[in-house]
């Protein structure tokens, strides 16, 4: 492993994030709020770590599959401990664990909460908390890359291939640092289209910009404690529209800019994705037309909520903790499958789901027919072996992690219901669950102990569990890359 | 303001690529501009999309250095191990599958690409990709092609198909061996401007009269210019001050008529090969000892394969054509190693080349040894041995497409004539175009204040090529060779200190 590389880049993600943090300090300045200074002291020692850190540059800037695993890991751990500073310095979050679980629920994109009272907190450490969504979206890795390249030749692509989310992740255009500015342009254009659609809707600008942030990164950060509820249908109209957006690959958005629409409706996993959210939209419709005034009403919100937990955003504009026991069960199903690879979307992705599923109708095939050959595609390209092997070992270590997590977290005193949505809400990065953490609940009721079990679990969802487990496998070869760093 | 000058000249560049829709030149006008922001960070010469097909060795090579100078590479090959690893290693896309599909090269991009470069293993494969992409709306094409019996006639398949550039890797790698044969104290000689300055590398040895003495002393008296220096793996340029060594590698700039009396002038042999012993009958051997049997040298070719020998027999009645096995000992012996006096070793093999080089050597301490290494990643390691001269087939063949690549962005706006790499890639050998707004014109020599380990080699002025001194000076519509260690040099005025 290349040490010296792993720390250089580290040190050049804690600069970025002190960069990061100057938004937060001028709207600290602009509403004239106190904790502009734990802002400022959090930079102070961000430059001074990051510098020490980038101080001399490595000569061999060559990284190794394990190398991109363990930068991106470590490097997501890091910038959320230093995220956190602020909240606690200036004692708006005085528990320093609390305020790790909420920027790591920020950085994360997942949303979840363990304040009971959003609305005590200044702006400035509002707007902190909505703009980690929208770096964690795409990924803080790929935005250092759009500007310098880290890493010498193919080391880029492990890089990117461990932050960004999906079975198979590949480049659009040759350079990983085109590809990486192409990207966060999309990703750019669409938000700041967002914050004008919403502005429009008679929303103050601040809200905008924050909303839009959580739909953006599909994280699910409001700024009120009615979470969307208080704002005007338009505006909800408009966030489910967008929260349905971002939860696609944005391969799709590149291919539309290229005039190739073709490609676009030959995509299996956006037909999937929209074939599941639409039908779960209409069944909730129709089995809970009559808790609302009118039938357009009840789309409204079941749309809403759906889009809401599909992409893994989390936003409500309802609570549907007090759904008919039908559509709970859709919401805990759909809030599995999450958005497509390559959006901002968590969860288990639906590629996977595809692959799964049709890897599972090849074995059937193949009892009834031992000599069959059956070879499994998506979009008319065969699936590599590798890809598939992936696939089938993410989904157990994903059932195991769930089921672990599960365990631990029942030891404090909640009902089943609770803990096992809170679990999948953190793992598949969604924010709300059922029960107690419900869209009107929180995880405030968690002890210090289960705080830091879903810190991890969000972590795991965000980056794909294996950059995350491969941090803790022993290093067998140290000793003869040591030899080759020299 | 030159540099912004430069940075918004990418423009041109930009629109050039631009494809049919709109709202993808919008984008791509944004992406100048972020260009244009970073430009204090990086500075980014033009990039060409280009596409390679068959990923063995000389394709890797050649990807890894189109990246290296900032090109869009894609790359295509039927198996996909190759690609994931290259994935691994370079900053470029792959497509799997053939070449010689539509759907493939479509999927690769070839209709906006600049350049295809085909070097899959077979000819036929190579020629249809070529001609297919052509058809598709590719820029420009090269095919290797391998085949004596096609390279005939080469020029009526190029211009049928609409090549832009046949390579024949063989062909060159027996043209630089015959060189390396006409004066055997050369390691390795190349060709520059085309062919009126040659670049000869040579070992300085005890018998040198050019050993342990600063170049200022040396050099004065000679009509050559030492650009490049080897010692223990280290190359660095040689000053006026530097020292030469005993048994460093010395790279000079010479006219080609100049050669012999250069290497008479400063001690070392020049007596040109009498007889060759060539081992390996493959398709170098064929070049070869076509070319010197016209030049009335002797050879002795050793094949192990009865229909190959005999199939050589036939085409060189003069040559003498032995069926055997070339690590054969007695056998090399009994053909007389101890009286040739020069061996090439052109099996397939790299080892075995190696092995019969330094073989050859401990029997015949004076012969002159050439060695084909083709695959062999650890140059150091086979660097450190005393083999004499290596052959390097897949650097011949990604120098020529270099060559070729760098016409290309010339003619779109980049500075830089054509680029030679020698000395086993380390150095650049660059030719610089010298223009109006140039700073370095009506300076002498002397007084340029110029970047460490960068060295003016050669001015061609009006088609006359002189070696410069110190009182010389760039003229407006002069071309410069300036050889280096630096890579990635884009403008003349790089080279200022």
């Amino acid at each position: 492993m290349n040490k010296r590389m792993v720390t250089y880049i580290l040190g050049i993600l804690l600069l970025v994030e002190s960069g990061l943090m100057v938004l937060p300090v001028i709207v600290a300045y602009m509403y004239n709020e106190k904790i502009i200074f734990s802002f400022l002291i959090t930079i102070g020692i961000l430059l001074v770590s990051g510098l020490l850190l980038t101080f001399k540059k490595p000569e061999n800037k060559t990284i190794y599959s394990r190398d991109g695993f363990f930068i991106v890991s470590l490097g997501w751990i890091v910038l959320s401990l230093f995220g956190a500073l602020p909240f606690t310095l200036s004692g708006e979050i005085p528990n320093y664990v609390d305020a790790l679980f909420e920027t790591v629920s920020g950085f994360t994109t997942t949303g979840a909460s363990a304040l009971t009272d959003v609305e005590a907190l200044s702006k400035s450490a509002l707007f902190w908390r909505s703009f980690t969504h929208w770096v964690g979206g795409m990924g803080v890795l790929v935005f250092i890359m759009a500007v310098v390249p880290l890493a010498r030749g193919g080391g880029n692509l492990h890089l990117m291939r461990a932050e960004s989310p999906g079975p198979d992740v590949g480049k659009l255009v040759p350079k990983s640092k085109s590809t990486a500015r192409i990207l966060y342009g999309i990703y750019l254009g669409m938000t700041i289209v967002e914050i004008i659609l919403l502005k429009l809707g008679g929303m103050s600008f601040f809200e905008s910009v924050t909303l839009s942030f959580g739909t953006a990164g599909t994280g699910g950060f409001g700024v009120l404690n009615t979470s969307i509820g208080s704002y005007s249908v338009y505006c909800q109209g408009v966030i489910t529209i967008f929260m349905i957006l971002f939860g696609v690959n944005f391969n799709m958005y590149f291919f539309l800019l290229c005039g190739k629409i073709r490609d676009i409706f030959k995509n299996e996993e956006l037909r999937a994705y929209l074939g599941i959210m639409f039908s779960s939209i209409i069944i909730i419709t129709i089995n809970i037309h009559n808790m609302f005034d009118s039938i357009f009403m009840a789309f409204h919100h079941s749309a809403f909520q759906v889009a809401s937990v599909m992409t893994t955003t989390g936003y409500s504009t309802t609570d549907f903790d007090k759904w008919p026991e039908l559509s709970r069960a859709i919401m805990i199903i759909v809030m599995c499958v999450g958005g497509c690879a390559g959006s901002t979307g968590g969860g288990f992705k639906v590629s996977r789901v595809l692959i799964l599923l049709k890897s599972a109708k090849k074995e059937l095939k193949k009892l009834s027919h031992p000599r069959s050959v059956n070879v499994i595609t998506l979009d008319g390209k065969r699936i590599s072996d590798e890809v598939l092997r992936g696939t089938t070992v993410y989904f157990t270590i994903y059932i195991i992690i769930m089921i672990g997590s599960f365990l631990l977290v029942s030891i404090d005193k909640m009902d089943i219901t609770t803990n096992m949505t809170a679990v999948i809400a953190t793992l598949n990065n969604i924010g709300p669950g059922l029960g107690k953490v419900g869209p009107t609940g929180n995880f405030s009721e968690y002890t210090m102990f289960s705080k830091i079990v879903f810190i991890l679990n969000m972590l795991l969802g965000r980056l794909e569990l294996f950059p995350m487990l491969l941090m803790f496998m022993p290093n067998i070869n140290a000793k003869k890359n040591k030899i080759k760093n020299s | 303001m030159a540099e912004l000058a430069d940075a918004l000249d990418l423009g041109s560049n930009i629109n050039r690529c631009a494809g049919s829709s709109p709202v993808i030149r919008t984008i791509q006008r944004l992406e100048l501009q972020a260009h244009f922001l970073f430009y204090f960070i990086e500075r980014t010469a033009i990039e060409l999309k280009i596409i390679v097909v068959g990923i063995g060795k000389v394709g890797y090579t050649v990807a890894e250095q189109l990246v290296a100078e900032g090109h869009d590479v894609t790359l295509i090959d039927t198996n996909e191990n190759v690609l994931n690893e290259a994935l691994g290693e370079l900053d470029v896309i792959a497509v799997g599958g053939t070449g010689a599909s539509r759907k493939v090269l479509v999927e690769a991009g070839v209709d906006e690409c600049d350049l295809l470069i085909a070097l899959t293993g077979s000819d036929e494969t190579n020629l249809l990709i070529c001609l297919l992409a052509r058809k598709l709306g590719a820029n420009g094409t090269i095919a290797r092609v391998r085949n004596p019996v096609y390279n005939e006639d080469i020029s009526l398949i190029r211009d049928s198909l609409g090549l832009s550039m046949a390579i024949n890797p063989e062909r060159e790698a027996a043209d630089e061996i015959l060189r390396i044969l006409k004066f055997p104290s050369a390691k390795n000689i190349d060709i520059f401007a085309k062919g009126k300055v040659n670049m000869v590398s040579f070992v300085a040895d005890k018998r040198c009269y050019l050993c342990g003495k600063p170049i200022k002393e040396t050099f004065s008296k000679l009509n050559a210019l030492a650009c490049a220096v080897e010692r223990k793996n280290n190359i660095f340029i040689p000053y006026g001050d530097s020292v030469i060594k005993e048994n460093d590698i010395v790279a000079v700039l010479v006219s080609p008529d100049e050669i012999p009396s250069f290497f008479k002038s400063i001690g070392l042999p020049v007596n040109s090969i009498q007889s060759t012993i060539i081992i390996g009958g493959g398709r170098i051997a064929h070049y070869l000892a076509v070319e010197m049997a016209r030049l009335k040298m002797k050879t002795t070719i050793i094949e192990r394969k009865p229909e190959e020998a005999e199939r050589l027999s036939y085409l060189l009645p003069n040559a003498n054509v032995i069926c055997g096995d070339g690590t054969n000992r007695g056998l090399l012996m009994e053909e007389g190693l101890g009286n040739a006096s020069a061996i090439c070793c052109l099996t397939g093999f790299d080892e075995e080349n190696i092995v019969l080089s330094l073989f050859a050597k401990s029997v015949d301490p004076n012969i002159k040894t050439i060695a084909k290494v083709n695959k062999l990643a650890f140059q150091e390691v086979v660097n450190s041995l005393d083999i004499g001269s290596i052959i390097y087939p897949k650097y011949i063949t990604a120098n020529q497409i270099l060559q070729h690549v760098r016409a290309k962005q010339n003619n779109i706006g980049s500075n830089v004539e054509t680029l030679y790499k020698i000395i086993d890639n380390k150095v650049e050998a660059l030719e610089f175009h010298v223009s109006e707004d140039s700073e370095l014109v009506n300076t002498t020599l002397e007084e340029m204040s110029l970047r460490n380990n960068v060295i003016i080699g050669a001015i061609n002025r009006k088609g006359k090529v002189f070696i410069p001194h110190g009182k010389d000076k760039l003229e407006i519509g002069d071309s410069v060779i300036i050889v280096t260690t630096i890579s990635g040099l884009s403008d003349l005025d790089d080279i200022k200190a």
